[in-house]
């Protein structure tokens, strides 16, 4: 599994432990204590209440024990449009913030070697919008792209825009958000795998009469996969279970809702809490499925 | 310290067992989910039974907890909340005032379950909107009052804001600040739209004038409350507001959805899409529009109560079962209900107040504002209001997915 196969990179350690189990088990405690509270615990929870049925007292918000497995059913029926939105965003956000952070983090890693200020002003310029809040930094890209703002304006009086359609609530502003959002979690993978890049290996590749893009495919770009991977994961599955972004009350818009909004709903507004953890369970459910067909496809278990 | 094992050899194998159980990873990850299915088991509320009131200790204990809205106090910026702290004086009451309520479903999820237990929910008053007041009277949850400690009540609650069929005589919910939906509007926009001065009717907000310009809250009993008037629907009628009624209403808002004619359907943050003009006019809330027109600073929007009638609910003053300070809670209600303290209050808050007198009081001290119909509404504006009727358990859990469901679009 890919969660796995994250955390093996530096566990290849030589030296086996002595044979002492009950100092391992004392010290493994807090961790397994840790997981069973707030991990393992939320986890059942949730399964149970995803196969919970309406109770008969008819009082909204209550449920009793039982197994409905028509609760996925009726999620799947309901929701199917969203779900598959929330996908197809998720990849759109994640191959746009690839393609944006990439040369980003080669200029950092590669090109400014050497210019340790330039290099440490860069990451800092890459880092510097965790410095504010992630909310209000959503917040700020909704007063930019508002109708009576002069991006919306300028892009309706030279046409592009029709006059009578505007940037926010679209899909467009709702991806744009994700992209941005996410941008640092794609770039810092990525700067980590390129910042120890050997260029003796492009130099060779250029001997040997490989053009730069030839060099680029064969040698630079198989060299950072552990970074593309990572970094792709770790702005894909967030990004699926976004529901900031796509909320009405900040970038989204009538027919922009992701499962997390779906989820939000039925918890909140409806109490319809069955559906809302069926569907969690589902997200949770095809994420693994899709990350561990990712990476064995892309075949660099051995890398991560 | 290993011990020698023991020479029995049923003991010893036990011995042998038990520590090959203590290591055993398998057992060890066992016992963990068994623990966490209890522990997902156990956090899961008990079944409904009837809730009795918690014994009343406010002739000891002169404390209160109430749990209130954000910006719902007066001197609520600097902290000196004039109007509580009066109370506190005059009757020893210490008041512990907390604006935990930004929502009622999230409000609502936090408290539910110790409401359901009849146990102490951390609050002994505390003012949700009507519809969820009325689901907790529904689900026996509420206190009864006593009108004789409540004499200002009795004598100045507002007729409008009479109760439903829950609770006729409110002696379960008592208002504390009333709000009236109708149709917010961008004065100067809406006059360059369309060459009028201000819409009359819902047709007006379907107008193709204001395409993708019109906003809608997304507070179900508001917004559809108002269509399903302008469809002829009574909606304080069971007869009349079926659930096909309702259907109608969603359908017909999903139209306008799908046509464009809708920009957007939100919580609260629609007053930045008129602030900002992304929206000409909204079906809203009219103490919205006095604080927008406070926030831009100038007289830029206007509220007008549609021909076919507005809605009105409050949020209200409940006292939960597990409560042990009622009395204090009914000497603060009261308090409230004097008009001079009302007055000071509503000039605040600027939403409606329920209480009857309260702007004779302001006459003298602020005429300007106590001629401000969004504050101390006309009787004229009165007679055309109408409240939601109360939804049984079954019909709120469908109204509510097929509004939800609208919300979260195709």
């Amino acid at each position: 599994m890919a969660f796995v196969a994250l955390g093996q990179g530096g566990a290849k350690s030589s030296a086996p432990v002595k044979n002492s189990s009950k100092v391992a088990f004392i010290l493994l405690a807090p961790g397994m204590i840790y997981l069973g509270l707030f991990f393992l615990t939320p986890l059942v929870s949730l399964v149970i209440t995803s196969l919970k049925t309406a109770s008969m007292t008819g009082v909204i918000g209550m449920y009793d024990y039982g197994f409905e497995p028509g609760n996925y059913a009726y999620a799947i029926e309901q929701y199917g449009p969203q779900v598959i939105r929330s996908f197809g965003y998720a990849l759109t956000a994640t191959v746009l913030a690839l393609v944006i952070s990439y040369p980003i983090a080669y200029f950092i890693g590669v090109k400014a070697r050497g210019k340790p200020v330039l290099q440490a002003l860069l990451l800092t310029l890459v880092i510097a919008p965790f410095f504010i809040s992630f909310l209000l930094r959503t917040f700020a890209w909704k007063q930019i792209f508002s109708n009576e703002a002069p991006i919306t304006q300028f892009l309706q009086s030279i046409g592009l825009l029709p006059s009578d359609q505007y940037i926010i609530g679209t899909s467009f502003a709702v991806i744009f958000g994700l992209t941005y959002n996410f941008i640092p979690f794609m770039t810092l993978p990525i700067y980590t795998s390129l910042e120890r890049l050997d260029v003796r290996l492009v130099e060779a590749g250029s001997d040997l009469y490989a053009s730069p893009a030839k060099t680029f495919w064969k040698v630079t770009f198989p060299l950072s996969l552990p970074g593309v991977i990572s970094g792709t994961l770790l702005t894909f599955i967030p990004i699926s279970g976004d529901y900031v972004n796509a909320s009405r009350d900040f970038l989204g818009g009538s027919d922009t809702a992701m499962i997390g909004n779906v989820v939000e709903a039925n918890y909140f507004r409806i109490q319809d809490y069955p559906t809302a953890s069926a569907l969690s369970v589902m997200l949770m459910a095809a994420i693994v499925i899709l990350v561990s067909v990712y990476v064995r496809r892309s075949g660099t278990e051995d890398l991560l | 310290m290993k011990r020698g094992l023991p020479e029995d050899p049923m003991m010893r194998q036990l011995v042998i067992m038990a520590r090959e159980k203590m290591i055993s990873r398998r057992a060890a990850l066992l016992g963990l989910g068994g623990t966490a299915a209890a522990l997902s088991l156990a956090s899961c509320a008990p079944a409904a039974t009837t809730l009795t009131p918690a014994e009343d200790l406010s002739d000891s204990e002169k404390i209160l907890v109430w749990h209130n809205w954000p910006l719902y106090m007066d001197g609520e910026d600097d902290g000196s909340y004039p109007t509580l702290n009066r109370f506190m004086d005059q009757t020893g009451i210490k008041v512990e005032y907390m604006m935990e309520i930004d929502d009622n479903d999230t409000w609502y999820a936090k408290v539910k379950d110790q409401l359901a237990l009849g146990a102490d929910p951390g609050f002994d008053v505390a003012c949700p909107t009507n519809w969820l007041v009325d689901r907790m009277i529904g689900l026996g949850y509420l206190q009864t009052m006593d009108n004789a400690n409540m004499p200002n009540k009795v004598a100045n609650l507002e007729s409008a804001y009479l109760g439903n069929a829950n609770d006729p005589d409110r002696v379960l919910s008592v208002p504390y600040q009333g709000i009236i939906g109708g149709i917010v509007y961008n004065k100067k926009m809406y006059k360059e739209a369309t060459g009028k001065d201000a819409p009359t009717s819902l047709a007006d907000v379907w107008a193709p004038e204001l395409k993708g310009r019109v906003g809608l809250i997304s507070e179900m009993r508001d917004s559809l409350g108002l269509t399903l008037l302008s469809q002829g629907v009574d909606i304080t009628d069971p007869n009349s507001l079926t659930e096909d009624a309702f259907n109608a209403a969603v359908d017909f808002i999903a139209a306008q959805v799908s046509s464009g004619q809708i920009f957007n359907i939100k919580g609260n943050s629609y007053g930045e899409d008129l602030t900002n003009g992304n929206i000409i006019a909204a079906l809203a809330w009219s103490g919205d529009t006095t604080i927008l027109n406070f926030e831009v600073g100038e007289d830029r929007f206007g509220f007008v109560v549609p021909d076919t009638g507005s809605t009105i609910s409050s949020d209200s003053f409940v006292i939960p079962m597990g409560s042990q300070h009622k009395k204090n809670a009914e000497a603060l209600i009261n308090y409230y209900y004097d008009p001079v303290n009302a007055a000071e209050l509503a000039a605040y808050v600027n939403y409606v107040t329920p209480v009857v007198g309260a702007k004779e009081e302001m006459l003298k001290t602020d005429p300007e504002l106590a001629n401000n119909p969004l504050i101390f509404p006309t009787e004229e504006l009165l007679s055309n209001v109408h409240a939601f009727r109360p939804l049984t358990g079954q019909e709120e859990q469908r109204f509510a997915t097929a509004w939800q469901n609208l919300l979260l679009g195709a």
